[in-house]
């Protein structure tokens, strides 16, 4: 009897991970290990004039021309080197990598080896920079004419800073040279990312680079792309001294080094109908890529599509664009564009809805997407459009409308924000991925061989229930292979709410095929009479899936999940000090896999969310992260954590595992609006984030 | 330097000033201890020393002469280490799980009936990224005090599953 989908069974890496028996990167150790570190660069921008290093002969050091393969980071563009040649564009950009078999000697080694730079003006304003990473267009109707139609046209600029993804396990790997091989682990999201990276930084064929997943300490797309960084330069080190290289980053090089979410400018002009009514929506984008392009133009991507919300308009026109300035490269974070973007659209609703006058509910009423309406890039949604339900199930549970009343012309206020967010890979992504799963029956029982990785969110656990239901066999007689290149098949990567939606569908089509083979038999049945077998599904599109990539039209994701949060929070008026006093949070995932955990995604997602909005300021000082300690870059601690009312609504997707759509990435999209139009509610009007006192101060109206 | 640790007597030989978290993970092989900052902001690497909830990574080896070491890999020990191990488990407190032995002994002192806030008192000091607090409240709350009971918790974390209609 089918049974484990939709229940909380114990999650795969519980006891290990409660007992301190799951092995992190830096738990591992290997015989003759070197411990490696990164000699930055400490300029922004311009050639580097001269090196001089003067270490003991028992440090291996090494530089770009102990690179065997092409001096880059395989990933989209080829702009970014493993190790930089005569210029850098970032502080922080790596130019030497130096190993030692005493940790402690790595300490001090910078005073060993001294660079100099002869700099060049640095550029921090994605506005005035003279490169552009990648432009997007978005056009729906004709935008003149739904400005001609309008009776009342309102703008505004919306303004986003970095956020550091703060995974509490920094990022680290350890690189195992072979004969002509090369084996890396490492806390990582996306084996087969780190893979191709190697493939071609180290020159060796695809089955010599073997990449394998340890237990991982949180990713949240900060160890999307970086590890492949890591992975190159600790496997350059593990060449030249031909011994293991462990690299571990600090707290405050990872701070300083690696990814954040990319800062946003985001510009409204929306015509509207003296009643509410949508009639045009014109929205100007810009990101900030930094130094390289890294993902930047798939963040946009996701950023453009988001970029009109969750509403209905003919006439809509977006322009995004990701430009280069001279900080380190912004990346991958859960969201990836969507909070930047739907942030905006959120704030700008609440404005328009206090000029016209209407309560912004009822806007929000008049204009949501329902089912077969269509989306800005002309998508036609399914039965399971659900930003209706959502937002009337967080009004009546947050009992949003008299509070606002009551609360009106106090140092409370409430304020919500209605939002939505694609799952899987945008566009053709998914069929270009072409991912496949396997599972492969065992002695044992039947295994899951896919190169999705747990980062906490329960991929394991998650995968195998899908597994037990579709075989119809018990939860715990499934069990999880290792992610380890040398046996998955490449699932894609662990991005982008895909996980459940796009790879567990993988599975249950494997589990089904598996159970046909089986027939009448129990899996150890069959396998004491006919042996070992291994079933491999590959991506198709949901039929009539259309997307047409030059004029950025068509379904953009298979389904979306929709959301509304509700926040109401107390404004000190002395200090402007924010204090949330409840949240409410109302999700539509289609089925819920495994309840606890998808409240875990949308609690964890919602606090990072609170985070972005009020304390989370990256301060960069001449392109240097100032901030790079947990001192003073401040996440959510316990003692704030606020009351939180979470509900799940259901609205099964024909094309997911048992109905199920992505859940990962959509909580950190809806916070910071709802914060922000509650601080309106109570007299600040705050346009950028994160809301900080200093904000506050400077925004009472 | 003579350490119990987890209730065995255990002679280190490192230097004094040695983090007790190196020597913990480094010499005593107990690598269930974390390092998430060093700076004593994360608590990831929190362990008791004669009973006291303590950053290991801000703690001189030197210090723990002759005292007793808990770290997670002895927790089960106790009843309530045991509670809370199997508590953050059942109710989604360990979610990547880097935070969660720092997170368990920050909160193996505390007593049957403690309040929600004594519980978040006590893990003031220990960050998790991934669950934003509500479980692992909710995983404290029902290591000491049995099952979920008090209005507070349940709405730090009420769900409902409702089926919205059909496709």
């Amino acid at each position: 009897v089918a049974c484990a989908v939709g229940s909380n069974v114990r999650r795969k890496d519980g006891d290990a991970k409660v007992t301190g028996a799951a092995k992190y990167i830096d738990d591992l150790t290997f015989p003759g290990m070197l411990y490696g570190a990164t000699i930055r660069s400490t300029f922004p921008r311009g050639p580097i004039s001269a090196r001089r290093i003067s270490l003991a002969p028992d440090f291996v050091v090494a530089d770009h021309r102990d690179i065997p393969g092409q001096n880059y980071v395989a990933l989209i563009e080829t702009d970014q080197p493993c190790l930089a040649v005569d210029d850098v564009r970032h502080v922080a950009e790596p130019i030497l990598l130096v190993a030692h078999a005493e940790k402690q000697a790595l300490l001090d080694v910078e005073r060993h080896v001294s660079l100099d730079f002869s700099p060049a003006a640095p550029n921090y304003d994605p506005e005035t920079s003279d490169f552009c990473f990648k432009r997007i267009s978005i056009d729906k109707g004709d935008i003149d004419r739904g400005l001609r139609d309008s009776q009342v046209v309102i703008e505004g600029e919306y303004r986003t800073g970095h956020q550091e993804q703060l995974y509490i396990e920094t990022n680290g790997v350890i690189a195992v040279p072979g004969d002509g091989e090369m084996t890396v682990y490492g806390s990582l999201q996306c084996p087969y990312y780190v893979h191709k990276a190697l493939v071609v930084a180290m020159n060796l064929p695809p089955g010599r680079v073997r990449v394998i997943q340890t237990e991982t300490g949180g990713g949240f797309g900060g160890k999307e792309e970086y590890p492949s960084m890591l992975a190159c330069h600790a496997a350059i080190l593990a060449r030249k001294a031909g011994r293991p290289v462990k690299m571990i980053y600090d707290r405050v090089e990872d701070l300083i080094a690696t990814t954040k979410r990319h800062p946003s400018i985001v510009r409204h002009r929306t015509g509207l109908t003296r009643d509410g009514r949508l009639t045009a929506m014109d929205i100007d984008v810009v990101m900030d890529g930094g130094a390289y392009a890294t993902l930047s133009a798939v963040v946009l991507s996701r950023g453009v599509i988001h970029a009109a919300g969750p509403y209905r308009c003919d006439h809509v026109r977006i322009r995004g664009r990701a430009m280069m300035t001279n900080t380190p490269p912004n990346g991958a974070f859960r969201g990836f564009g969507a909070p930047q973007t739907q942030f905006a659209v959120e704030a700008h609703m609440d404005r328009i809805a206090e000029q016209l006058g209407i309560d912004p509910v009822r806007l929000r009423e008049i204009n949501a997407l329902k089912p077969g309406d269509t989306t800005a890039t002309g998508q036609s949604l399914g039965n399971d459009a659900s930003a209706l339900p959502v937002l009337r199930e967080a009004v009546k549970r947050s009992d949003f409308k008299k509070k606002r009343r009551q609360l009106k012309g106090t140092n409370r206020g409430i304020g919500l924000s209605l939002f939505f967010h694609g799952s899987g890979f945008t566009g053709g992504g998914e069929v270009k991925l072409a991912s496949t799963a396997s599972l492969e029956l065992t002695a044992t029982g039947p295994r899951i061989l896919v190169a999705s990785t747990e980062i906490g969110q329960g991929t394991r656990t998650m995968h195998a229930q899908i597994v037990a239901d579709a075989l119809g066999i018990p939860f715990d007689a499934v069990e999880v292979g290792e992610v380890d290149t040398a046996f998955v098949p490449d699932s894609g990567p662990t991005v982008a709410s895909r996980t459940c939606m796009i790879v567990g569908k993988l599975l249950e089509r494997c589990a089904r095929d598996m159970r046909k083979r089986l027939g009448t038999l129990t899996p150890a049945q069959y396998f004491r009479a006919h042996g070992s077998f291994t079933v491999t599904a590959q991506y198709e599109p949901p039929p009539g899936l259309q997307w047409d990539d030059d004029r950025y039209a068509g379904d953009a994701y298979g389904s979306y999940a929709w959301s509304c949060n509700v926040v109401e929070l107390e404004v000190d008026p002395i200090t402007f000090e924010v204090t949330p006093i409840r949240i409410t949070a109302v999700a539509e995932i289609g089925k819920a896999i495994h309840p606890m955990m998808a409240l875990g995604q949308i609690e964890g997602g919602t606090a990072q969310g609170m985070g972005y909005a009020l304390t989370e300021e990256v301060v960069m000082q001449d392109g240097r992260m100032a901030n790079a300690q947990l001192t003073n870059y401040i996440i959510p601690t316990p003692m704030d954590a606020a009351p939180i009312d979470v509900a799940i609504l259901e609205r099964p997707y024909a094309y997911g595992p048992f109905g199920a759509k992505g859940v990962g990435e959509m909580p950190i999209d809806g916070p910071a609006p709802a914060v922000i139009n509650a601080l309106r509610h109570c007299g600040y009007d705050v346009r950028s984030i994160p809301a900080t006192p200093e904000r506050l101060l400077a925004s009472r109206t | 330097m003579r350490i119990i640790v987890n209730g065995k007597r255990m002679i280190v030989r490192a230097h004094p000033m040695k983090r007790l978290l190196d020597v913990l993970r480094e010499d005593c092989g107990l690598t269930g201890t974390k390092e998430g900052c060093g700076e004593g902001e994360c608590g990831a690497c929190t362990v008791l020393v004669d009973g006291l909830a303590v950053d290991s990574c801000l703690v001189p080896a030197a210090h723990a002469e002759g005292r007793k070491v808990m770290t997670i890999e002895g927790v089960s020990q106790t009843r309530t280490g045991k509670a809370l191990q199997n508590a953050f488990v059942e109710h989604g407190g360990a979610q990547c799980g880097i935070c969660t032995p720092g997170m368990i002994l920050a909160a193996a002192p505390l007593k049957s009936g403690a309040s929600l806030n004594d519980i978040k008192t006590a893990l003031a000091g220990n960050l998790c990224r991934c669950t934003g607090y509500p479980a692992i409240l909710r995983s404290v709350d029902a290591a000491l005090n049995g099952p979920p009971r008090r209005s507070i918790l349940a709405k730090a974390g009420k769900k409902k599953v409702r089926r919205a209609g059909a496709r």
